[in-house]
């Protein structure tokens, strides 16, 4: 079968990144960050049945600057994928389907993310400060 | 719904419409996990050992942590499956691929049970 001068599709990047293709490919995206901060959260519960020592370690690693970016960008991953996931469901009940209603609950997912993750490091900040 | 009769032995692993509904029901179930677990973690962010084993060690708190570990590595499957699918066209590489995301989430997902079991039991 002859297959290299069949016609191919349009390459992804000529298309203009519009609301929906790109946050279609950040649930994805999301899925398999959060699918490795799964990994962790066996590693972390690992670090607390194996003893105090582990559990300091994990807990280090944890509050370094760079544990924290990661803690915090699997924070802001988990709620886009959550709501956005919401959104997906949504349309499984034949809601929502117009373009401009996506368009809206596409912003209302990012906002919502993006709030959702502040208002849980206020918190956070809220019970212990002392940090 | 009617048109999950055409989806039927479809996808790229003939599996389509199982595929699909797992996905959805893991989706659903892990609404309120993931709320209970975020909003547990959060408002912990600075505890002592002695306070995580303690709140590990309440039966409903294992419970949850289990179930949200064995629901979590399900819909985690299901979706590596779909980008595995998605993205490798060699078979041979993509079967190998599907294979050891199967056997792997579900070892993780083992291993996390393990684990909350052996804080309960602890004590």
């Amino acid at each position: 079968m002859n297959t290299r001068n069949r016609p191919l599709s349009p390459h992804l990047q000529v298309y203009k990144p519009q609301i929906t293709s790109v946050l279609s490919i950040m649930h994805r995206i999301t899925g398999i960050g959060l699918a490795a901060g799964a990994l962790v959260l066996v590693l972390w519960l690992g670090a607390v049945s194996a003893g105090e020592a582990y559990y300091e370690l994990a807990k280090a690693v944890a509050m370094h600057w760079i544990g924290q970016i990661f803690l915090i960008g699997w924070m802001w991953a988990l709620f886009y994928h959550f709501c956005n996931g919401i959104r997906h469901m949504v349309w499984d009940l034949g809601l929502g389907l117009e373009m401009s209603q996506v368009r809206v609950s596409g912003w209302v997912v990012i906002s919502a993310s993006i709030l959702f993750t502040l208002a849980s490091l206020l918190v956070g900040f809220e019970y212990f400060g002392n940090i | 719904m009617r048109f999950l009769k055409q989806l039927r032995g479809l996808g790229g692993t003939n599996e389509g419409t199982v595929h699909y509904w797992i996905q959805r029901v893991t989706a659903i179930a892990l609404v309120p996990l993931t709320l209970w677990f975020m909003f547990s973690t959060v408002i912990m962010k600075d505890i002592s050992y002695s306070d995580y084993r303690e709140w590990m060690s309440s039966t409903s708190n294992i419970g949850l942590m289990i179930l949200l570990l064995v629901v979590l590595f399900y819909h985690m499957q299901l979706g590596l499956q779909v980008v595995i699918e998605d993205y490798i066209h060699n078979v041979k590489v993509k079967l190998l691929l599907l294979s050891a995301n199967k056997i792997l989430t579900l070892c993780f997902a083992l291993l996390g049970v393990f684990f909350c079991l052996l804080l309960g039991f602890k004590g």
